[in-house]
């Protein structure tokens, strides 16, 4: 288990981190990003993975499915189309760097 | 015995790499040129944590086959259908997707908290089970998770067509206050107490929060929404990993957070609203402008509107949401190019909530090709639509009504838009004469140096591309 205060400290940093990656974004990588970090949060599914895995009544087993059903849609789904999304962005300073997209 | 330490060991340690991959994702991610190294280092970071997870072993031997067997069968169903499904999805409908993933987010959340409520409800000491600080935070996480599935289900379905836009009734205010009351109520006795029943009734009512806060607010701010959505979701995340004592999860969903509360707010004042506002308050519910705009909408065609991009050295061209939605961005930027080849400077003007998010235009046209330094924010080319000979209005409208700079009775008083109005000639391309998603006159439309082509997106485009055509063909005689 985590001390109180050391998941305090945690809490503020990752905060602090959080906010300044961010702080600098263009608006042109606002969608893709709400879509990426969108993903990163699906991290969920190793939560409810856990949870499912302790389960030891019927009614957890259930709960705890459905938890890991939602997490890993939630991280499937939230890769796929911030990969989709950001394959497109490309410069036309560097011809055809990623081939032609047809 | 040993073994089972290393075990451990390792899976800290996977958690440990997983989480410093998934901050310098989020970090590439915030720049246009290593934004697609981004997703894939974040997504190594996820697939190692989930790997790694498989070989956690808590639960009594019989019902660990059983459980690790449903864990399987629920990662691979799921990922089937929302692979897939993400991969089918038009570009256009790219919001209500993000919002709909970011709600099972919620929900799986949502889940972590009931499952260790009900463990602790069950146990043999029901208040003794958890510290107090792990019950509220399962509880918290377990309410914002709730809020963020049912709400984000409410945005997916609005913004995908499936239901109607606002709905309002008398007392709503109090109905939702009234739901947010009791969910917290009995959160406090569950926190206390442990009751099963307790439980059962917090969900019910922090599902319905989430339904009855999000049927009021209106489409065009749903992306604010969403956002905000998607910060409570990395929030609940964190609540629950904090329950569960998995530092993966604590920075994971903080970071994601703190970074979606930013968003939210960035989005907010492109908008020219508060995030307050737009969760309490009705968007254009005030009467319409009033300002009397005087003039007439001047009609021009194809050819004549060829014509004038002949003789034009500097183009802007600023795209909304109207030209998506016509698919017209491909024809666009085939007229573009054209336009490039002949010596031409080409440029695209985003206003920061062109498209359904702050940010979706620029998805759009990077679908048709349109490379991203042609793209230019709102800032960085408005100082450049004096010089402009000719500026090209496509699909949009309220963003670049310069009502909202000189009338303060209009709803969009104070929106920051881009100035088209000061280019030497401004095109619109527009189907109609009906006004814009606000439902506010355009007073652009009646400037002297404005002329208006009727016609779809495509059909527009067509027709200049080939007009283009007609004016080599007549120079050359």
């Amino acid at each position: 288990m985590i001390d109180g205060f050391l998941a305090l400290y945690l809490f503020m940093l990752a905060a602090f981190t959080g906010h300044e990656i961010i702080s600098r974004v263009p608006v042109i990588l606002h969608t893709p990003l709400m879509s990426g970090s969108n993903f990163v949060h699906g991290i969920v599914l190793v939560g409810a993975m856990i949870a499912l895995g302790e389960a030891t009544t019927t009614t957890q087993q259930i709960i705890g499915f459905i938890g890991v059903f939602l997490g890993a849609g939630n991280a499937a789904g939230g890769y796929v189309v911030t990969e989709r999304m950001l394959e497109m962005f490309k410069s036309s300073k560097k011809p055809a760097a990623a081939g032609e997209n047809k | 015995m040993e073994t089972a330490k290393l075990v451990s060991l390792l899976i800290q340690a996977s958690y440990f790499v997983a989480a410093v991959l998934l901050i310098l994702g989020i970090k590439r991610m915030s720049s246009p040129v290593t934004a697609r190294s981004g997703i894939q280092w974040a997504g190594v970071g996820v697939l190692i944590a989930v790997v790694a997870t498989f070989f956690h072993s808590e639960a009594p031997g019989h019902v660990l086959i059983e459980n690790a067997t449903l864990i399987f069968i629920g990662i691979a169903l799921s990922t089937v259908i929302a692979w897939v499904w993400g991969k089918k999805v038009a570009m256009t409908d790219m919001p209500q997707m993000v919002a709909l993933y970011n709600g099972m987010g919620g929900g799986s959340a949502a889940a972590i908290g009931a499952s260790a409520l009900i463990g602790a409800a069950y146990s043999a000491a029901p208040t003794q089970a958890m510290t107090t600080t792990q019950s509220v935070l399962a509880v918290l996480g377990a309410l914002i998770g709730s809020i963020s599935m049912t709400g984000s289900i409410i945005a997916w379905a609005k913004l995908d067509g499936r239901m109607d836009k606002t709905f309002r009734f008398g007392g709503q205010k109090v109905l939702n206050g009234m739901c947010f009351l009791l969910a917290l109520i009995a959160g406090f006795v569950v926190v206390h107490h442990m009751y099963p029943h307790a439980i059962v009734l917090f969900f019910v009512f922090a599902l319905l929060f989430g339904v009855l806060m999000t049927l009021p607010i209106g489409g065009a701010d749903m992306p604010v929404v969403i956002s905000l959505y998607n910060a409570f979701t990395g929030l609940a995340v964190a609540f629950e990993g904090y329950v569960q004592g998995n530092v993966a999860l604590i920075i994971a969903g903080t970071v994601v957070g703190a970074a979606g509360t930013l968003l939210t707010r960035l989005m907010a004042k492109a908008m020219n609203r508060s995030i307050a506002n737009v969760l309490f308050s009705n968007f254009g519910s005030g009467g319409g402008g009033s300002q009397d705009i005087t003039g007439s909408l001047k009609p021009i065609d194809a050819d004549d509107a060829a014509s004038l991009l002949y003789m034009a050295d500097n183009i802007i061209i600023v795209p909304g949401y109207g030209m998506a939605v016509a698919q017209a961005q491909h024809k666009i930027w085939e007229l573009s190019k054209n336009l490039i080849d002949r010596g031409k400077s080409v440029k695209f003007a985003i206003h920061p909530v062109a498209g359904r998010m702050p940010g979706h235009m620029n998805v759009l046209l990077a679908e048709a090709g349109v490379p991203y330094d042609l793209i230019a924010d709102m800032d960085d080319i408005n100082p450049e639509f004096p010089n402009c000979d000719v500026a090209i209005v496509i699909g949009a409208n309220d963003v670049v009504n310069p009502v909202a700079k000189t009338d303060k009775s209009s709803p969009i008083y104070g929106m920051p838009i881009l100035d088209v109005a000061n280019a030497k000639q401004v095109i619109v391309i527009k189907r109609g004469k009906g006004a814009g998603f606000a439902g506010i006159e355009n007073a652009l439309f009646y400037q002297d140096n404005c002329r208006m082509l009727y016609a779809d997106g495509q059909a527009a485009a067509n027709g200049l591309i080939s007009g283009l055509k007609a004016v080599d063909g007549g120079g050359g005689h």
